[in-house]
Order: structure tokens, then C-alpha cells, then sequence
């Protein structure tokens, strides 16, 4: 039994904004209790508070552990539906083992892992591996996402029915978009099956033609071939098109422009298809001037865009046209991001600074901190179809917890991370509200 | 007064005042160019090396050329890009290159950004003989030098600049030194060569040769890369030259004392007519002098800043 | 503090009388050259020339000579010398050529400037005309023809000023 007190708890499924208190026991939350001014102050009985440093404890039966969140912010922990832990086959950049733990280090207690490794999570064996790593080494919970096409080459379909059911929670070539019509076409009438969710990575290859950074002046300037915004709207008009042809359910992934924020806009407008929109943090945080210098830390795709771009996006998240903000955490090794900018593999190692980015909206009242938590982590869970486990604090749902020092200032360590990848256009951004503990898994995570 | 910067890298970093002392510098090279003995010992016992990534015998030469005249030791290597595959880093590579001695490193790379890459990482300098699609300095401090020498001044020249300016990095070195030196500059050329973008720099934009060259001081040719055809930029050659080759009856249209550049090599018929090239108004092998003296003027002050 | 050692009609003597001595000890003044280091020697050598027509009669051929790349010390000064233009408007070889600076102090762009006519040819004498020897040689070099010889002390400094360069004629001591 855990007990959470004195913290400041942010559940829009529940509707809460306030002082709460929160029950944990066998790693489910048995209760919530909101504080109104009747219940007083804190309550004096607490046994020995706070936190014990570094590591992570399992919970032991009867005396129930305190936990005092005094002027601490509490949300149910956030669900990741874009993240890549490159295993099996890319160790060298990130396992599961790594990649959990630096989920946790953000106050990410779910998830979902791209299919793009080696070989490419086409098939039940290979989601029945990551499931089994992911109970042996993961820090928190981890929802494989299966490729759409075999290979992910966008020629045939992979068998979503049976890996649906070895555990992908969705399906997606990620990396790659599915570039012929056809196959996409048939992706989003199969998966009916299942109902499951096509996660599309918006680009037309041909148009991007092997573009490295957004096409425009500086491009140009920098002698870096572009990849227009275009390529990106041009195939979010096509799958939502097709969404709409065929009833399946299209969510688009990492939206950088506002072009794209339009078209989505719109598309909801008619509410013909299930549509939802993820963006991610760098793409509300810094625009296309990160690469100056030929910064290959900020070569991420689909690249940073302008200041128009990254105003459409915050707009978009505030009327809700964006659904979720996502990390797309793409770890990659030193040494890759080192030397010509043209080979740099694209990619930003996201997972520990998304939190603190995030928090910036807030600030800047683009969204409530009950929407930002609804960005986060409701609605992730909800898309993904785990309403009653994830992102929230219902009892009965699992107890996912993020419990952040919303005030105090730190400064972003890309050599301290605990991910692999230091790949980061954010390393020495001053950002608030870090987590200080994250209860996933049965265990309680805390840091120096 | 002397270079702010131990590398020569881009246009775009140094100032008018910065380029104006290049160009006076390179004026006192060409005489002793002109001499007997063509050689001053002012920079003996350094070392130049050229690191070529891609093969180019004009631009190396020329490097060449220059270092020796101011008594460097110089080493060429040439990167076959078999090596490259073989794996040894950029970095590898100029680390190897500075246990070499190397005191100043002449780089020319097919990747842009390179030049700035190598001088983060290393003692020696770095001087940028053409990186990707970005910048190609020493060819455009060449060309306002050949400009100031035949028409006395850059400010107030009317430079009408031809060709593929979207993956030139000839172009864009010029057109950034030309702004800068106060020049107007019109770019002419197919819209899928010339970015519309470029606007927003203070240039003019032509697809129209006939219009774009109306009047102009000086006509800068660049080279079409063949390559390009194929990829779609422009359907032939054949079409290419009909609209924006380089003829008599085009020349016609610009002043009468216009001058006719080219960074060489020529491609004869696709962007200029042969008797063109060959006429009393091409430059284009006065530019090739010159830029022995401006490579000489630049290797100099590179090497004379300190800490 | 400053203090004029010549004014304009010192320095004109001077002149005159180091075009006599030039006269004198080459008997005459045929295959003679005159040439000028940057900056201070070149209207230095320009006047010389005049003067030697004054009396003689004919043209001496005036050169200037740049040193910046023949300095002993470009690797060691804060800033790089800049380039200047170089002109020498005759054959070196088999002709006697005059240098001629404004002020001689340690002897170094003397010795720059040897080394730097040496790459124009060999010629048959090198001869030094100075309007002010200030002493302090770091070499062994001495100039033929001096107009003045001032002792200073190294922390002063000697400036010629010329109305070719826009003021009154001067030598100043600081």
C-alpha cells in the first residue's frame, strides 16, 4: 500500500484539479481523495515521509508507505504512443532496458515502441520478443506497434490480425510512409478487423527527395537540400481521404506544419472518419534556425519548420485539432550525429526533456495544465483503447504515477540522460517541472 | 587590419571591410605574379595540405599554385570516396591530416557544412574550396577582383548571374559578396533552378534571358551540370540553351562594355555559344590568373590570425 | 611630447645634398634606379629623382618595393603586414639600385628589401639613401647616404611626415 498525500493532482478523466490524496495498493489505485478545506491541513499521523534516494522499491504489504507530494504537481503518468526503442537489432543506439528507463526519468509510464528495428516487428514472433524483454528489463509498460507492410516496405500487408493479437496495440511503417495508395487503401479497410489504429508517418518520398531539413530561404542559404511542408500535407489529405473511403482509423503522426494543421482541421470538421493528430515537443519549441551551424542534433524528420509553422501547431493543440503530444524519441549514436550533416540519421533523443518542453505551454497559455495532462496521457491511452488503465487515476486503473517539481529550475544534461542517445538540440535549456518520483510496474522510481 | 576568423569558410561570415582587404591584398600577389621569380618566402615552412574529397584538377591546382608561391610545403590528398567507405570518420580524418603538420587545410567536400565541421575540430586553418551546394568562397572573392579589375569598382555594378543558382554554390558565394559590396544582382534562369526564395536577399529574379540581361555590366555563366537533366529540372540540354544559352544576339543586350565570366569548366553550346566564349569581352581566363593571387592573398591572412 | 628635429627647409637640404653625394659616388648617374620601400620611402624616392633631373639633367627610373612578405617577423607580429603594390619600372639586372626608406632604425626591412630586389634580378650594387638614421642597428647594415643622424633612445619614435601625404614637411621626435 502506497499512500500519495499533500500533492497537487491534475486527472481531467476525473475531472480534478486540486490537493488530493491518492491510495495505491498491488499496484493498482484503490482510491482517490480530493482535500476540500474541511479536511483541513495535513493530517499528523504521517509515519516516515518522503522519498528514499535513487533506485526503485517494491512495495511491501501492510504498513502502508507514505509518500508526502507537498508542493508537488501529480498527473497519471504519461503515455508515449511514439517512441522508438530500437531493439532488437540497433542495441548500439538504445535497448528496451535503456529506453524504459529513460522514459521514467520524463514521468512516461507507457510506451509504445515503433516497429523499424532488425529485423522490423512484422510478425507475432518478433512482438512476442519485445513483449518478453519488455518484462524482464523494462522500467514501465511497453505497447509494441506492428509494421503495416511486411518489411515495411509498403508492398503487402503484414498479418495485423495475428499480431494484434500477440499484443500490437497499433500498426504503422513509421519511418517510412506507405508511399502506394493501393496498400494503404487496404490497411485501413483490414484493420477493421481488429479495429486497430493505422499511425501514419506522413511524407511524400518523392517530393521530399531526399531532403535533410526544411525547404526554404535557410535551406537554400545552408546548401541542404529541403524537404517542402508540402510533402507532409499532400499525404495527410491522401490518408485521411482514404480514412474516409474505407471507415478505418487514421491517426497522423508527428504533424510539423500548418498546412497539415489545416487540412486535419478541417477533415475533423466533417467528422466523416476517426481521425487524432499527434505533434511533438520540438516542433512547438524551436523552429528551423536549430539547424544553423549545421547542428546535426536538430536534423529530426519531419524537420523543425518556421515560426508560422510552430504557431499553427500550438494553435492547433489548443483547439484541439492536435490530439496528443507525442516524443517521437528517435535515439541515435554519438558518433552518427557527428561529421557530415547530409549523413546524420534523423532524430531527437526526446523521452527526458518532453515533460519540461511540454510544461512551456502551459505557461504561455496555449493549454491548461488539465488539457496538457489530457494531451499527454489521457488521450493517448484513450486512442490506444486503454481508457480504464492508463492515463488516469479511476481506481482500478493501473497506478502510472508522475509526481513533478512543477517550480524549481533545472538544466537540461544530455550527457546525464539515461537513454543512449544524447542527441538533443536542447542540451543547457533551462526547464521546469521535473519529475522527482514515477511509480510504473509496481515499483517506485526516484533520482538524485 | 586582418581577418576577424582563422578560416576562410563562407562569404556570408566575413564583412565588407573583410573582403575589401582580401581583394587589396590579392592586388599586391598579382605583382609578384607578374615578376621573374613568382615566389616570396613569407609563409616558409608552413604546411598546406589539400584535402579533396572530390576530384577537381582546376581548383587544387590553383591552391597549389599559390601555397608554393608563398613557400609552403604542400601535401595533396585526394579522398576516393572507396576510403570513405572504408570507414574512417571526417573527423579520423582531420586529426590524421594535423599529425601530418598541417598548418593550414584546404577542403573541398561534396557534403555542405563540412568546412565549418573541420573547423570546430581543429587547430590548423581551414579554407573552404567548395562544400556541397553551399558556398565556394575563393571562386567569388576571383570573381569581384576580375569585376574591380576591368570596371574599377563592385558598388553599383549590375551583375546578371545565369544558371543553376539552386545547387550553386558558385552563385551563392558571389550573389552574398556582391550584396554585400553593394552590387545589384539579377539571377536568371529556369524557376526550378532559381528559387523564388531568394527574393528575400535583395536580388531580382528572371526567367526571361533577354529581360534579365537588358543593360547589364557583367554576365556570370554558370555551369550546367548534366546530371541535373536527368533529375528533371529541365527537359534537354537542347531546350536549355535555346532559353538561357549565352549568344551574340544575347550578349547584345547588355552594355556595350559588359564583361563575360565563367568559373570554367565550359560546357560549349549548352550555356554559352563557343565564338562567345572566345570573344574580347570574356574574362574568363583573366579569371583563372586571379585566382592564383586571391588564393595567395587568402592563404596569407588565414595564416596571420592568431589565438 | 613632441619635438621637430627637421622642418621643410632642412629637409630640403638634406635632399639636395644626398642627390649630390648619389651624383658623386657614382660618377654620375647612368645605369642608376632608385626604389622606394613602402610607405615612407616611396616619396622619399620620387623627390631624390626629382632633384637628381634638377642637376643632372635626365629621368632616374623610380620603383616602389613592398616587404611585407619578405618580414622576418610575419609569424610573430599580432597582425599580419598588409600587402602593398610593387613596381619596379626597370631591369635589376646589371643596374645599381638605391633604396631608399625614410627612417633607419634596426636595419630588418633593409634587409627584407635586399632580399626582396634579389628576386627581381642581380644588380650590380645596392646602395641605401635614408633622410634619418635614428641608430639602434639589429643587423649589420649601413646606410651610404643619410640625411640626418639623430641618436634616440628606443622607446622614442621618429616620424616623417610629407605633403605628399596631405601635411607640412616635419620630422618629429616623440
Amino acid at each position: 500500500m502506497i499512500l500519495i498525500k499533500n500533492g497537487h493532482v491534475v486527472d481531467p478523466s476525473q475531472g480534478i484539479d486540486g490537493i488530493c490524496d491518492i491510495l495505491i495498493e498491488d499496484g493498482k489505485i484503490k482510491e482517490t481523495r480530493i482535500r476540500d478545506a474541511e479536511y483541513g491541513n495535513e493530517t499528523t499521523n504521517t509515519a516516515s515521509p518522503s522519498f528514499t534516494k535513487g533506485g526503485r522499491q517494491g512495495i511491501t504489504d501492510s504498513e502502508p508507505q507514505t509518500i508526502d507530494a507537498r508542493d508537488m504537481l501529480i498527473m497519471p503518468g504519461l503515455v508515449d504512443m511514439h517512441v522508438h526503442l530500437r531493439e532488437p537489432g540497433f542495441e548500439y543506439k538504445e535497448t528496451i532496458k535503456t529506453g524504459t528507463e529513460a522514459a521514467v526519468r520524463g514521468g512516461i509510464t507507457a510506451v509504445c515502441c515503433m516497429p523499424n528495428t532488425n529485423p522490423v516487428n512484422d510478425n507475432p514472433g518478433i512482438t512476442e520478443f519485445i513483449l518478453t524483454r519488455a518484462v524482464q528489463e523494462g522500467s514501465c509498460s511497453v505497447f509494441p506497434i506492428g509494421a503495416v507492410t511486411k518489411g515495411q516496405k509498403g508492398e503487402e500487408l503484414a498479418e495485423l490480425g495475428m499480431m494484434f493479437d500477440a499484443g500490437c496495440i497499433a500498426f504503422s511503417d513509421d519511418g517510412r510512409p506507405v508511399m502506394d495508395s493501393i496498400v494503404m487503401r487496404r490497411a485501413l479497410e483490414y484493420s477493421r478487423i481488429r479495429k486497430a489504429l493505422i499511425i501514419s508517418h506522413a511524407e511524400d518520398m518523392a517530393l521530399a527527395a531526399g531532403g535533410v531539413m526544411n525547404e526554404g530561404l535557410l535551406s537554400v542559404t545552408l546548401g541542404l537540400r529541403g524537404i517542402p511542408a508540402k510533402a507532409e500535407e499532400v499525404m495527410i489529405s491522401r490518408d485521411i481521404a482514404l480514412a474516409e473511403l474505407t471507415g478505418g482509423r487514421l491517426h497522423i503522426a508527428h504533424v510539423s506544419a500548418a498546412g497539415s494543421v489545416e487540412v486535419i482541421r478541417a477533415a475533423k470538421k466533417r467528422g466523416i472518419a476517426e481521425i487524432t493528430a499527434e505533434t511533438c515537443p520540438h516542433y512547438f519549441s524551436i523552429t528551423e534556425a536549430a539547424v544553423t551551424g549545421y547542428n546535426a542534433n536538430a536534423k529530426v524528420n519531419p524537420p523543425l519548420r518556421t515560426t508560422k509553422d510552430m504557431d499553427a501547431i500550438k494553435e492547433g493543440l489548443h483547439d484541439g485539432t492536435v490530439d496528443v503530444i507525442a516524443t517521437d524519441h528517435a535515439p541515435h549514436h554519438k558518433d552518427e550525429k557527428t561529421g557530415e550533416f547530409d549523413n546524420a540519421p534523423s532524430g531527437i533523443a526526446g523521452l527526458e526533456t518532453s515533460i519540461g518542453l511540454s510544461i512551456r505551454l502551459v505557461e504561455d497559455r496555449v493549454l491548461t495544465i488539465s488539457q496538457l495532462v489530457e494531451k499527454m496521457s489521457c488521450a493517448p491511452a484513450r486512442i490506444l483503447g486503454l481508457p480504464d488503465k492508463k492515463g488516469t487515476l479511476r481506481p482500478g486503473a493501473d497506478a502510472d504515477i508522475a509526481i513533478l517539481d512543477a517550480k524549481k529550475e533545472y538544466t537540461v544534461n544530455a550527457a546525464g540522460f539515461r537513454s543512449k542517445g544524447r542527441n538533443t538540440p536542447f542540451d543547457g535549456w533551462t526547464l521546469k517541472a521535473r519529475p522527482v518520483v514515477t511509480i510504473a510496474k509496481g515499483r517506485i522510481y526516484t533520482w538524485e | 587590419m586582418s581577418l576577424r576568423s582563422k578560416d576562410l569558410i563562407s562569404i556570408k561570415d566575413l564583412s565588407a571591410a573583410e573582403i575589401e582587404l582580401i581583394l587589396e591584398t590579392a592586388a599586391g600577389f598579382k605583382d609578384v605574379l607578374g615578376r621573374d621569380i613568382k615566389k616570396v618566402p613569407a609563409l616558409r615552412g608552413k604546411t598546406t595540405v589539400n584535402l579533396f574529397y572530390e576530384p577537381s584538377t582546376r581548383t587544387r591546382t590553383s591552391f597549389e599554385v599559390a601555397a608554393k608561391r608563398l613557400s609552403t610545403d604542400v601535401i595533396n590528398i585526394a579522398i576516393s570516396t572507396s576510403s570513405v567507405v572504408k570507414g574512417e570518420t571526417l573527423l579520423d580524418t582531420a586529426k590524421t591530416v594535423l599529425a601530418l603538420g598541417a598548418d593550414i587545410v584546404v577542403i573541398r567536400h561534396g557534403c555542405s557544412g563540412t568546412p565549418h565541421f573541420l573547423a570546430k575540430n581543429i587547430d590548423a586553418s581551414v579554407v573552404n574550396a567548395g562544400d556541397g551546394t553551399n558556398e565556394h568562397p575563393t571562386q567569388a572573392l576571383l570573381d569581384l577582383f576580375t569585376m574591380k579589375e576591368c570596371k574599377g569598382r563592385i558598388e553599383g555594378l549590375d551583375v546578371a548571374i545565369v544558371g543553376d543558382i539552386l545547387h550553386g554554390r558558385v552563385a551563392k558565394s558571389n550573389i552574398y559578396a556582391l550584396t554585400k559590396l553593394g552590387a545589384t544582382v539579377r539571377l536568371i534562369g529556369p524557376p526550378t533552378l532559381v528559387p523564388d526564395c531568394l527574393k528575400d536577399l535583395g536580388v531580382s529574379i528572371y526567367c526571361d534571358m533577354n529581360e534579365g540581361l537588358e543593360g547589364v555590366d557583367v554576365i556570370m555563366m554558370l555551369r550546367i551540370q548534366l546530371e541535373r537533366q536527368g533529375k528533371g529540372f529541365f527537359p534537354s540540354t537542347h531546350e536549355y540553351f535555346r532559353n538561357w544559352g549565352l549568344t551574340a544576339t544575347r550578349v547584345a543586350r547588355a552594355k556595350e562594355d559588359a564583361i563575360i565570366m565563367h568559373p570554367g569548366p565550359m560546357n560549349r553550346g549548352i550555356e554559352i555559344a563557343s565564338e562567345v566564349a572566345d570573344s574580347s569581352r570574356s574574362v574568363i581566363l583573366d579569371q583563372v590568373t586571379n585566382g592564383i593571387a586571391v588564393r595567395m592573398a587568402v592563404l596569407y591572412l588565414v595564416s596571420g590570425v592568431r589565438g | 611630447m613632441s619635438k621637430e628635429l627637421l622642418d621643410k627647409k632642412d629637409i630640403d637640404r638634406a635632399i639636395t645634398r644626398m642627390a649630390h653625394e648619389i651624383i658623386e659616388k657614382n660618377k654620375g648617374i647612368k645605369s642608376l634606379c632608385l626604389v622606394g620601400i613602402q610607405r615612407g620611402g616611396v616619396h622619399m624616392a620620387k623627390r631624390i629623382s626629382a632633384k637628381l633631373k634638377e642637376i643632372e639633367g635626365t629621368e632616374v627610373p623610380v620603383g616602389t618595393l613592398d616587404i611585407a612578405l619578405y618580414r622576418d617577423d610575419i609569424n610573430v607580429r599580432k597582425e599580419q603586414p598588409v600587402v602593398r603594390r610593387t613596381s619596379v619600372p626597370c631591369e635589376i639586372n646589371n643596374r645599381k639600385v638605391v633604396l631608399v626608406d625614410d627612417v633607419l632604425f634596426t636595419g630588418r626591412s633593409i634587409r627584407a628589401a635586399m632580399d626582396a630586389i634579389m628576386d627581381f634580378g642581380r644588380p650590380l650594387a645596392i646602395q641605401l639613401a635614408v633622410l634619418v638614421d635614428r641608430g639602434h642597428r639589429e643587423l649589420p647594415i649601413k646606410a651610404d647616404f643619410v640625411g640626418k643622424n639623430i641618436p634616440t633612445s628606443t622607446d622614442e619614435t621618429v616620424t616623417v611626415q610629407l605633403t605628399e601625404d596631405g601635411t607640412e614637411d616635419r620630422v618629429e621626435l616623440e
